[in-house]
């Protein structure tokens, strides 16, 4: 049920869809404008915040380098606290584990709070088809659940929501009131909903925000309580972690803590930050430790950066493209800047729109609290695309003939006054017709009369040069003199 | 000892003169400018000169091949990267009216000249004009009168990848090399808007593949730049202008748009 949308062509076509309806969609990128303004405002509270994001950065980079070593450790130090480590190659290894372990204890109904791993696993339709009632606890993950929808964002999932719409949706789904669109009321109708699935459920599962090796225990941060919740009442916690949540130790865990939740919301600490060392007394407590492609894009130099997020959602925030598109113009499970950089990584040809759903602004670099240099790398994915033949022929094309023109002197002043003189000489219709992209909603612009190479010899030379022309010359040298 | 006539305003270190040796410097052009927004390159001529320097303009440049290189076309980008370095890596500035273009010869070229004989030179003397003018000849504002209400476009590129200023996501203190040059213009002023650095959406290619998205940013920013009360918008880079111009005269906005070098240059007594 957590498919993505049928997703026609690629993110323009996607995005385009979205941006129809204007008002909406710039009620969205203000909704994650106030988010991007909190973040600012909460860093600037911090004193060596820029400091911290470098600690935060040599953190992960040291994670990446001994990852293996990490993992065994940690793995030692959970199993000597009394949880159960299962490792898992890929989502299909996973979700299987997952099933495994509910239908061994003969479960039927599971919570879950927010995974944005098991999004990536397919999980909830995988148990679903077995049986298994998932409901996912986060409020923002049950509203679009309920609407059959997977999350538009990492950290609020229902963000191209309105209230209203989730007003209609409850009164349908939960039957509140017909009109009923307060929000306190809606969240108060929805914990009433969810605390009967609490109390019902036989397992609990959540997402991992760190694991530690030096712990042993592996820590969750949510702002509802709902991992809290649906750990404490069910006897089974399963807690499933891609193998980049590793940190060494609590000391390097705090520097991530601080950055984690400004980032993110902007508020200095999420409201709940629970740190689970081992199962329960008289329960039990299972960590899924998954790699589905990750250790592929650590053995790739020009994306393993990417393994350092932290899946803040910052940079999603301050994307002028993904706060104008929405999250579902993505089509993968993580949108945004480092969703594009991921799926791409992951999957070129899937996803060959995505390195180019960004105008390379640099934002999403100078917000990400583990400094992925993430424009940097959509740069690089696009020359991996055109590498494998992956960019549209008319653009490969279009753009191989412009190179070939601008690599020599004359060709480059010739198509240059030939561009000048169709700006002025040819008839709108010809101009602005069907193939002219930039001129369906923006004007040419006015050609000048002479470029300035023109002007400039017209003015001031040629002049002889000083030294022979060629290769470490100079070239024509036409200055020093006051004009006139 | 005062600063000769018509100068921006030299912070200078201690025990330094104005009568610095002249500097020479060479103009790179970006293609667009050179050919649809010469203006932009003719007033950084007259800036510099109207400041000692000497201005050179080696003819044999085309274009830094950005727009390939921005498409991920590397065998298109590289022989002009290679030409780039050929036509200026004897001079010994190179100075240019975009912050884009500049970047893409100090951040951008590694994948095609990286280990070249010169191109590391090439790199640290490859200067966006204010830059240039704050950093290499140490000027700390402009002089002159500019009396207009002037809204100043960041391009991401020169604010992120250069530092021209310090980007609104940071939290180190707050400054901008083209803003303090435009703020001592006599008579200027310069309107703040809601959102400092958002981009205009242009993006090379991006304006044309995604159109949809391109064309929204672009009006987004004209609506804070008329919110504001600009009555110019000035900024480092022509491809940002003329994506906001075109958008502005499409939708009939009296807004102006002048280039910095413009603003400037104008401004000389």
């Amino acid at each position: 049920m957590s498919s993505l949308p049928v997703f026609q062509g690629g993110h323009p076509e996607a995005a385009a869809r979205f941006v129809e309806n204007e008002p909406r969609t710039h009620w969205h990128d203000q909704s994650l404008w106030f988010v991007r303004e909190k973040r600012d405002r909460a860093a600037s509270l911090v004193p060596d915040w820029e400091a911290l994001r470098d600690a935060a950065a040599g953190i992960r980079a040291h994670v990446r380098g001994r990852l293996p070593e990490l993992l065994e450790e940690f793995e030692r130090n959970a199993v000597a606290r009394g949880a159960k480590v299962h490792w898992a190659a890929d989502a299909g290894e996973h979700n299987e584990i997952v099933h495994r372990i509910l239908a061994e204890r003969g479960v039927t109904r599971l919570v879950k709070s927010k995974s944005m791993l098991t999004e990536e696993c397919g999980l909830n339709p995988y148990l679903e088809a077995r049986g298994i009632e998932v409901v996912d606890t986060d409020l923002g993950e049950r509203i679009v659940q309920l609407r059959h929808e997977p999350p538009s964002h990492i950290i609020f999932p229902a963000i191209h929501l309105k209230r209203e719409e989730i007003g209609e949706l409850f009164h349908e789904k939960l039957s509140t009131p017909a009109g009923l669109s307060d929000p306190t009321k809606l969240t108060e109708a929805a914990r009433g909903h969810l605390r009967q699935r609490f109390l019902r459920a036989q397992a609990g599962l959540t997402g991992v925000n760190f694991a530690v090796a030096e712990t042993g225990g592996v820590v969750v941060c949510t702002n509802e309580g709902n991992a809290d919740m649906g750990t404490s009442l069910p006897p089974v916690h399963i807690a499933c972690m891609g193998v980049e949540k590793i940190v060494p130790s609590l000391e390097h865990l705090a520097v991530l803590i601080r950055l984690l939740a400004r980032s993110a919301t902007g508020q200095p600490v999420t409201s709940y930050t629970s740190h689970f060392h081992g199962p329960m007394p008289g329960g039990e407590l299972h960590i899924v430790v998954v790699d589905n492609g990750r250790s592929r894009l650590l053995a790739d130099p020009a994306v393993r950066g990417l393994l350092a997020c932290i899946r803040c959602g910052a940079c999603l925030n301050t994307c002028p493209v993904y706060r104008r598109s929405g999250g579902y113009s993505y089509g993968w499970v993580v949108p945004g800047p480092i969703g594009s950089a991921l799926a791409a990584a992951r999957d070129p040809a899937s996803h060959a729109t995505l390195p180019f759903a960004s105008t390379l602004c640099g934002s999403c670099d100078a917000v990400c609290p583990v400094r992925i240099p993430i424009h940097d790398t959509l740069l690089g994915e696009r020359r991996t695309l055109a590498a494998r033949g992956l960019i549209a022929p008319g653009k490969r094309l279009g753009l191989a003939l412009v190179g070939l023109l601008l690599r020599s002197r004359a060709s480059y002043e010739a198509a240059g006054g030939l561009l000048r003189f169709a700006l002025k000489w040819f008839p709108r219709f010809l101009l602005y017709g069907p193939w002219n992209v930039w001129g369906r909603r923006r004007e040419l612009p006015a050609p000048p009369v002479e470029s300035f190479r023109q002007t400039w010899r017209r003015t001031r030379g040629p002049l002889p040069s000083p030294a022979p022309r060629g290769k470490g010359s100079p070239g024509t040298s036409a200055g020093g003199s006051p004009r006139g | 000892m005062g600063a000769p006539p018509g100068t921006l305003l030299r912070a200078r270190p201690a025990g330094a003169t104005w009568q610095t040796p002249p500097v020479r410097a060479a103009l790179f052009v970006p293609c667009y400018v050179d050919q649809l927004w010469p203006g932009a390159a003719m007033s950084a001529v007259r800036v510099l000169e109207a400041h000692g320097v000497e201005v050179v303009f080696p003819e044999d440049q085309t274009c830094c091949g950005q727009p390939m290189a921005n498409a991920g076309l590397a065998a298109a980008a590289e022989p002009l990267a290679r030409r780039f370095l050929e036509v200026f890596g004897g001079f010994d500035a190179v100075v240019c009216p975009s912050g884009s273009c500049t970047s893409m010869v100090r951040n951008h070229y590694d994948p095609f000249l990286a280990g070249a004989p010169g191109f590391d030179r090439l790199k640290a003397r490859t200067y966006e004009l204010c830059e240039f003018l704050v950093d290499v000849l140490g000027f700390r504002g402009a002089q002159g009168r500019f009396p207009h209400k002037v809204a100043l476009h960041q391009s991401c590129h020169g604010l992120r990848e250069l530092g021209l200023g310090v980007e609104s996501e940071s939290t180190r203190p707050k400054s901008n090399k083209v803003d303090g040059l435009l703020r001592t213009l006599g008579g200027i002023e310069l309107v703040p808007l809601a959102r400092a650095d958002e981009c205009c959406g242009f993006g090379g290619t991006f304006a044309v593949g995604e159109e949809a998205v391109s064309v929204l940013m672009g009006k987004d920013r004209i609506a804070d730049h008329e919110q504001a009360g600009a009555e110019i918008v000035t900024g480092t880079d022509v491809s940002c202008l003329i994506h906001l111009r075109s958008l502005a005269q499409r939708d009939r906005k009296p807004l102006k748009f002048m280039h910095v070098a413009e603003v400037l240059a104008e401004a000389l007594p």
